[in-house]
């Protein structure tokens, strides 16, 4: 799933400085999932945001809505009649759910509270580890189903280098050397000799891609 | 005699690294170089080591080509994207650099430009199949050359590399550098001979020359600061005491350094040595291993 992270307060409450009336608005997926951007944090951010501007002594509107995701037109149109009433909606989905509003609402204008981060997986006590970078060529198959294109800082595909030192990665000692992960696995399955032959053409599509109904089939 | 020469002569093979400056001076390093130019094989000359933004390699193998000197221009991919890889690997033949080590390179993260954009568009295997490429006239897209190079490739391997895993894809990767067009290696800096006695018998039958590292110790602080922070370099407790206990660190350096080579040079072709400023000992280093 898509992990996206509140940007700082500061950098919110100066990007809405100059309007009066804020729709701070929630999305039901990812960002519920992750603890970001669901119902309870718009609850946090609008409740923030109207102490800071009550300590300044300045008016302010703040609203508060959830939909079950911002990137789904259906769902949007849910907001049409509410957002109206509103100078701006501050979005607390994705990058993704940002523009599905931009792109059904043609007022107000979206302006984005997170930082959309990595495609990631719970770990189940509460955190979350980006594991797929969508490079658009899954080697998973040669790899034991471990991932090196996002899991190796330089995205080595005849690893590791000579940098991983006591099974860590030299660019964040909180990180294993993913391929030494590999090569681990690799060996319990007893496919060590898969270690040989990884080869992967990583592609670099022009931006932005498509994925069109004849190609989903 | 250049590298190549020395390294088809199968004489034992000798060489230094020097790492250029954060700026445009080049006076010390080329002073450096020439301190030691008589008794070295080639001169290593490093690519924004350590992630650290610095004088280019290309640059100053070309000043020391103009001096007679051979040079070995470690490249990585860090920096430069598959156009650029190709492109700079011309430029240095065209201004006199034969031998290339291809490395994959520190992360940026590690330096002091952490923000910069870590490219790593191939890794060092993949650089090696590219130097190959060009030295048989072709580009990576199949396009024939106006002029090709014909470089003497070599490749790095970590004998210390610290765990059963990283040790066995440190020889998987050896084979694949070897594959991929690799004519020498230079190891990672190694202070234990039993280590790479053991290194070497696993990697006998690949029939390569390999150059083992030494790296002049110029402190206990330096020692302990490499075990905890470089990958695949362990000072043994022993040499950390000889450095903490010595009255001239100079001295004991060199002995250490000496000591070490006696100790290794009759498993391996030759010897890589990391002076890190020091390059001016290197001679006397040499002349106590009896080289």
């Amino acid at each position: 799933m898509i992990v996206a992270e509140r940007k700082p307060l500061a950098e919110i409450k100066e990007m809405i400085s100059s309007y009066k009336k804020v729709l701070v608005l929630g999305c039901g997926s990812c960002v519920t999932v992750c603890l970001t951007g669901g119902k309870k944090q718009v609850e946090m951010l609008a409740s923030a945001l109207r102490a800071m501007k009550k300590a300044e002594g300045a008016e302010i509107v703040i609203g508060e809505r959830t939909i079950p995701r911002q990137c789904e037109p259906k769902f949007v149109d849910q907001i049409t009649e509410e957002a109206s009433r509103y100078d701006v909606i501050l979005s607390m989905a994705c990058g993704i759910g940002v523009q599905g509003i931009v792109e059904r609402l043609k007022k107000p204008p979206v302006i984005p509270a997170m930082n959309t981060t990595f495609l990631g997986m719970a770990d189940g006590k509460g955190n979350f580890d980006e594991v797929c970078l969508a490079c658009g060529n899954c080697l998973l198959g040669f790899t034991g189903g471990i991932c090196p294109v996002a899991r190796c800082a330089k995205s080595l595909i005849n690893g590791p280098c000579g940098g991983s030192q006591r099974g860590l990665c030299e660019a964040s000692k909180d990180n294993p050397c993913v391929w030494q992960l590999i090569y681990n696995r690799l060996k319990e399955l007893d496919m060590l000799h898969l270690l040989k032959n990884v080869s992967h053409k990583r592609k670099w599509p022009v931006h932005p891609q498509k994925l069109s109904k004849e190609d989903s089939g | 005699m250049g590298f190549r020469d020395a390294l088809d002569s199968r004489k034992f093979l000798i060489t230094a690294e020097i790492g250029p400056g954060k700026g445009t001076d080049t006076d010390a390093l080329l002073e450096d170089a020439e301190a030691i130019k008589e008794k070295i094989d080639a001169i290593n000359v490093t690519d924004l080591q350590s992630s650290v933004m610095r004088l280019g390699s290309m640059a100053v193998c070309h000043l020391l080509r103009d001096r007679g000197i051979d040079t070995i221009f470690q490249m990585t991919c860090r920096d430069r994207n598959i156009l650029a890889l190709q492109s700079d690997l011309l430029s240095a033949w065209v201004l006199g650099v034969r031998n290339v080590l291809a490395l994959t390179g520190d992360h940026t993260t590690m330096g002091d430009h952490p923000q910069a954009k870590p490219v790593f568009d191939v890794d060092s295997v993949g650089l090696l199949r590219i130097i190959g490429r060009l030295n048989e006239g072709f580009d990576m897209s199949g396009n024939e050359l106006k002029g090709a190079p014909d470089f003497l490739p070599g490749a790095v391997v970590n004998p210390g590399a610290d765990t059963e895993a990283a040790l066995e894809m440190q020889i998987i990767k050896m084979e694949k550098k070897i594959e991929a067009g690799a004519k020498f290696i230079q190891t990672q800096g190694v202070y234990d001979p039993d280590i790479f006695e053991k290194f070497m018998r696993r990697v006998e039958g690949f029939n390569i020359p390999v150059l083992v590292g030494i790296i002049l110790l110029k402190s206990a602080g330096m020692a302990k600061f490499m075990n905890k922070n470089v990958a695949g370099v362990f000072v043994p407790e022993p040499l950390i005491k000889e450095m903490e206990t010595t009255k001239d660190k100079s001295k004991t350096s060199i002995g250490i350094a000496a000591r070490l080579i006696k100790d290794m040079k009759d498993i391996c072709q030759g010897v890589h040595i990391m002076a890190l400023g020091w390059e001016k000992k290197i001679p006397i280093v040499l002349e106590q291993a009896g080289l």
